[in-house]
């Protein structure tokens, strides 16, 4: 039998980053073929090329065994390959029938007219073949998400496609939604339609994947008969990579004072039940894949975002945070995984952006502005975490994302931040800086700051912390040490469910122990 | 290092490159003096001037406060009505309670900076958009003009130094062959004084900060709620400086006027260089802005050009200056 979808060692480079490197996958007719791997794997950038959203620069295409093209969306389309995004491109005013048929609605009165009868007639077709009860005419910007979802599916399939590419679909999906995702894909696969359904959840993979292709660091690794191969194997292969040696001494910190402790926070599905506590000279590392409510878990401690429920403490007193400078005020910095928008003023000077949470320390009588005492601290700073830049007057937006990291850095340093939580504190930063970046918080801990670490990178995780909380879907499923393995970490990251609530009592008892 | 280096020279371009916009400004207002006074003798005439910096005047303190309220990343429509407002309300203050011409002052002022705090409270805390919060200032205003005036103008006949506040020549009193009026004086020294608050006080330092990047702002722990209420309230006081510079002119508060104003003020802030999107502009570039609407102004009438043309020049002139802005940051 002569395979549906065959690529071929294919590369692909963007500007500084080797995306891929003789990547493969070979996709069967009524196939759901799993793709799996950490964060930054490759496996979008692969899908992408599949879907022409992106060119490949080395190796081939088949298409039933016959070399294709594919250089656009447009093209994918025509092929019959159909792509289902992460986040759905879905026009939420329009109805379900005008965002399925959007560029190539039926006409009528010699092509003057939109014919909106056919076009409902044809959407409530396809529904129906999917065995979906909904009306055509319903505007999507009301339906839940998991509906829209149906909705692209059903817009993949307008175009006939034989390939269906499902990226991470039940990311925001309950467990009824997802059953009825699940059924829809198995009728598609009745029919012949060959899927590839990128995940990081174990459990769904062994529900419905025939094959799992798993990647690593932009390269094949290896194809896998999903029912037979134990998840251990799986995971194994996903994080097989050697492990950075200059893990540091882990100190213990048994007997520091707790500076920040979390008790049962919530908001809404986003985090449910967190609780957590960092110690004086700590570095605790925040594991978990991408939509695990890491980030939100910060910003809810930060008064970023509101919160449903849970109480801070810093130093064993409660602190009623509400708003950032509550926040602040109480000693927490957060510096944001997006700096460009919500760490700097990026067409304002380094100058400005070191001393802007600490501005009016620097204000005389009347508001009047020190610059001096501004431009010392700055030039101390600059000095300090070694800034690359040509004066405290330079505009942060034309130095590097290292640079600019630092500038956040410098920032909560100013204001005197007992605690700091890093969320992705090296995303968008170069091999070199990093290092630097890592030297910098251990730097800071061994000062006596308390200090969070968010990242979706494991190695930078392992070599960081001195203790590691991993999350899932919004909940603590577990602390480990240290020392911890990636295979520990996989292992909490895509725990769902009851079987997170069951696991976190086993850890609680191991921490009492 | 060269990745220094070169972000050093592109630093080095685009503040050129902002200076280079007001330099252009000011260039453009060079030559339309030029190209005036080569095509009419009459237009370098000392009383010409004098005439041209005394209708700049009261388009220009509104200018100024539109200029605060647009580097915040907002706008100000209610700028033109509120200034009638506080005129109104130096009316009510001098000629129907016979209070001291320093009370009156006050209260326009006063006025000013209560309702900048409303506009600045609707936008910061009940986070409507700028656009529609001063919208709608702009109509209540305008009507409460109407109402607390009777709709009638109120004259400042009780008042007789008034008219001085605008009119009078503290600098001719002095140099007597340079018979500035005070509107132009208070013009420039409320230019000076705003221009000291933008660029040396934290007030103008969060004003920037707000239009550069509000999230993060507040997310250093910044109170930016306070901080843009401030900004609305003094750019409020600031056009009750203007209502009382247009009532002293006319000898009194006419309910009438005032809409329409705050699109000239705009204009001048758009040629003088400041961005709408906010983070970005200067009080000099706004004042440079609001005298090429006068000077065009003047000059076409002095070369009889019919009023209906001027508008169209004006606004041919708003986008030229708005795209040549474009295409400076396409630049970079």
């Amino acid at each position: 039998m002569t395979a549906l979808v065959v690529m071929k060692d294919i590369g692909k480079s963007f500007p500084g980053v080797r995306a891929l490197h003789n990547a493969q996958l070979e996709l069967l007719s009524g196939e759901v073929h799993a793709l799996m791997g950490e964060n930054g794997a490759g496996k979008s950038t692969l899908m992408k090329i599949l879907a022409g959203i992106y060119r490949r620069d080395a190796g081939e295409i088949l298409l039933d065994g016959k070399p294709v093209e594919i250089n656009s969306p447009r093209q994918a389309q025509d092929l019959g390959i159909g792509i289902i995004h992460q986040e759905l491109n879905l026009m939420p005013h329009l109805t379900a029938a005008q965002n399925i048929f959007i560029g190539r609605e039926p006409r009528k009165a010699g092509g003057l007219l939109l014919d909106e009868a056919k076009l409902n007639a044809d959407t409530a077709e396809i529904f129906a073949s999917m065995h979906l009860k909904l009306d055509p005419r319903t505007p999507v910007g009301g339906l839940t998400i998991a509906r829209q979802q149906m909705v692209e599916i059903a817009k993949a399939l307008s175009y006939r496609s034989r390939v269906l590419i499902m990226d991470e679909p039940t990311a925001a999906l309950n467990d009824a939604e997802i059953a009825e995702l699940f059924a829809i894909i198995a009728r598609l696969k009745a029919e012949g339609v060959g899927i590839v359904y990128i995940s990081h959840k174990m459990d769904e993979l062994k529900r419905i994947a025939d094959r799992v292709t798993i990647m690593r660091d932009s390269e094949y690794i290896g194809t896998v008969p999903a029912a037979e191969t134990p998840v251990e194997k799986i995971i194994s292969m996903m994080v097989g990579r050697t492990l950075t040696d200059d893990r540091p001494d882990i100190p213990d910190h048994s007997k520091s004072e707790t500076v920040l402790e979390v008790k049962n926070l919530n908001r809404g599905t986003v985090i449910r039940d967190v609780s957590l506590s960092v110690r004086k000279g700590e570095i605790l590392g925040f594991a978990g894949l991408m939509g695990a409510g890491r980030t939100e878990v910060a910003r809810a401690i930060f008064g970023a975002d509101r919160r449903d429920g849970g109480d801070i403490f810093m130093h064993g007193k409660k602190v009623d945070i509400r708003i950032p400078q509550d926040a602040v005020r109480a000693g927490i910095g957060y510096l944001s995984e997006d700096r460009k928008h919500f760490g700097l003023a990026t067409g304002m000077d380094v100058r400005n952006n070191v001393v802007l949470a600490s501005l009016a320390r620097f204000a005389g009588p009347a508001g009047l502005l020190r610059e001096g005492a501004m431009h010392d601290v700055a030039a101390r700073y600059i000095d300090q975490l070694a800034i690359k830049t040509p004066s405290d007057r330079q505009e942060v937006r034309l130095l590097s994302g290292g640079n600019q990291q630092k500038i956040v850095i410098a920032k909560w340093l100013l204001r005197e931040c007992e605690v700091l939580i890093f969320d992705e504190p090296t995303r968008g930063i170069d091999v070199g800086a990093k290092n630097e970046i890592y030297k910098l918080l251990n730097a800071l801990a061994q000062q006596g700051r308390a200090i969070i670490v968010i990242s979706s990178e494991l190695p930078e995780v392992l070599r960081l912390s001195h203790r590691i909380a991993v999350m899932c879907e919004g909940r603590l499923t577990g602390i480990l040490p240290g020392g911890a393995s990636q295979e520990e970490i996989m292992h909490l990251a895509t725990l769902r469910g009851d079987a997170a609530n069951q696991n976190k009592q086993k850890t609680a008892k191991g921490e009492a122990k | 290092m060269s990745a220094a280096a070169s972000t050093a020279s592109t630093s080095a371009v685009s503040r050129f490159s902002g200076a280079q916009h007001r330099l252009l400004a000011f260039a453009s207002l060079i030559i339309l003096v030029a190209v005036f006074s080569f095509a009419s003798p009459n237009f370098m005439q000392t009383s010409n001037i004098i005439a041209i910096l005394q209708a700049t005047s009261v388009n220009g303190v509104l200018a100024i406060a539109a200029t605060l309220v647009i580097i915040t990343g907002g706008i100000d429509l209610s700028v033109g009505t509120l200034m009638t407002f506080c005129a109104v309300i130096a009316g009510v203050v001098l000629t129907f309670w016979g209070m001291p011409l320093g009370l009156g002052v006050l209260a326009a002022i006063l006025a000013g900076a209560a309702s900048g705090t409303l506009s600045g409270t609707f936008v910061a805390k009940l986070k409507i958009p700028p656009f529609i919060a001063t919208l709608g200032m702009m109509l209540i205003l305008k009507g409460l003009s109407l109402v607390i005036s009777g709709t009638r103008p109120i004259y400042f006949n009780g008042t007789p130094g008034f008219t001085q506040i605008s009119q009078g020549s503290l600098i001719g009193s002095v140099i007597p062959s340079l018979p500035i009026p005070n509107g132009v004086l208070i013009l420039f020294l409320v230019a000076i004084a705003t221009s000291f608050i933008l660029e040396r006080t934290i007030l103008g330092r969060f004003t920037f900060a707000l239009g550069s990047n509000e999230e993060a702002v507040r997310l250093s722990g910044v109170n930016t709620d306070r901080w843009k209420i401030a900004v609305y309230a003094l750019a409020g006081s600031i056009c009750g400086i203007a209502g009382l510079l247009i009532a002293s002119r006319l000898n009194s508060a006419q309910p009438a006027l005032g809409q329409g104003y705050e699109l000239d003020a705009i204009a001048a802030v758009v040629i003088g260089g400041t961005s709408l999107s906010g983070g970005r502009g200067t009080i000099i570039g706004t004042l440079i802005g609001a005298l090429i609407i006068s000077v065009l102004a003047n000059g076409l009438r002095i070369l009889s050009v019919a009023q209906e043309w001027q508008t169209v020049v004006t606004g041919s002139i708003i986008i030229l200056a708005v795209y040549t802005d474009i295409l400076r940051r396409r630049r970079l």
